[in-house]
């Protein structure tokens, strides 16, 4: 018995999933972030997978470009945080209303 | 008979460590969103984030695996706990519900969107043999990156550096005092 591309898309599918169910659910930001982060890894997980499917290594470049932005991201996204803490004191997203219509 | 014996073997080897690997990939995913403690979730992501590179050694991609764990598992989550730790721990979670219903409603969507997945997984879309990247990595895989990402991607690299750059000076810029 051997493991096949597909069990590895499940897992991608699952952690996927849960990101999903974290962004959805956490209140903090930093955690919601975190759970963003889960789901770009399980999104490389199903590119590093199909470059082996295809024998190719483009999708393993691919992965690395996610990688890339990934961490220009957060960086970015965590000095919008630590921004949004000096004004208001807390980084519950329910906080953050200001653009409510 | 040799060769044959010898992928056997790999193979199993490769079953044995996704066998190990992937549930604990699930449980400190779960064990992340659950955890009430913003800490806790940051280090489950970090032994997620390992079981992820091992899953890259397996599918023969020994330079994202190092780059996984050396940016992801090193760089970003170190920068995590920081500000986790420079805006407080101990700032608890609001347990009320702003819009009525909203867990219950994501759990059931998060579970459609994994059958959803699933359900495309199993009509066979992705049933392809998996190919071999004996070829793709001649010489090394970190080699044959270094040649791909410096042939066919170099404006994307360059892009990629510049983007880096436009990152940093922006944090700097949300981070600096107002006067």
């Amino acid at each position: 018995m051997r493991v096949g591309p597909g069990a590895y898309l499940l897992l991608s599918a699952i952690l996927f999933a849960i990101g999903v169910a974290g962004v959805l659910i956490r209140r903090n930001a930093i955690v919601v972030f975190m759970c963003v982060e889960l789901m770009l890894n399980a999104v490389n997980l199903s590119f590093i997978t199909f470059a082996k499917t295809n024998g190719s290594l483009d999708g393993q470049v691919l992965a690395f470009f996610v990688m890339v932005v990934a961490a220009a991201e957060v960086v970015v996204g965590l000095g919008i945080l630590v921004a949004i803490f000096r004004k208001r004191s807390s980084i519950s997203v329910d906080d953050v209303n200001l653009l409510k219509g | 008979m040799t060769p044959v014996l010898a992928a056997t073997a790999s193979e199993q080897a490769e079953l044995i460590v996704f066998i190990v690997l992937a549930p604990l990939a699930v449980v400190t995913a779960l064990g992340m969103v659950l955890s009430r403690n913003a800490v806790y979730s940051a280090l489950l992501l970090v032994v997620n984030f390992f079981c992820l590179a091992g899953f890259y050694v397996l599918l023969e991609a020994q330079f994202v695996a190092a780059v996984q764990v050396i940016v992801y598992a090193g760089a970003i989550m170190v920068l995590f706990l920081f500000v986790l730790m420079l805006l407080g721990v101990e700032s608890q979670e609001a347990l009320r519900e702003t819009i009525k219903g909203q867990r219950p409603a994501a759990v059931l969507l998060s579970l459609g969107l994994l059958v959803a997945i699933v359900g495309a997984l199993a009509a066979g879309v992705f049933d392809a043999e998996p190919a071999s990247l004996a070829v793709a990595n001649e010489g090394g895989n970190v080699q044959a990156i270094g040649r791909i990402l410096f042939t066919r991607y170099t404006f994307a690299f360059e892009t990629a550096g510049v983007l880096l750059v436009v990152a940093a000076v922006g944090a700097l810029v949300l981070g600096k005092r107002q006067p």
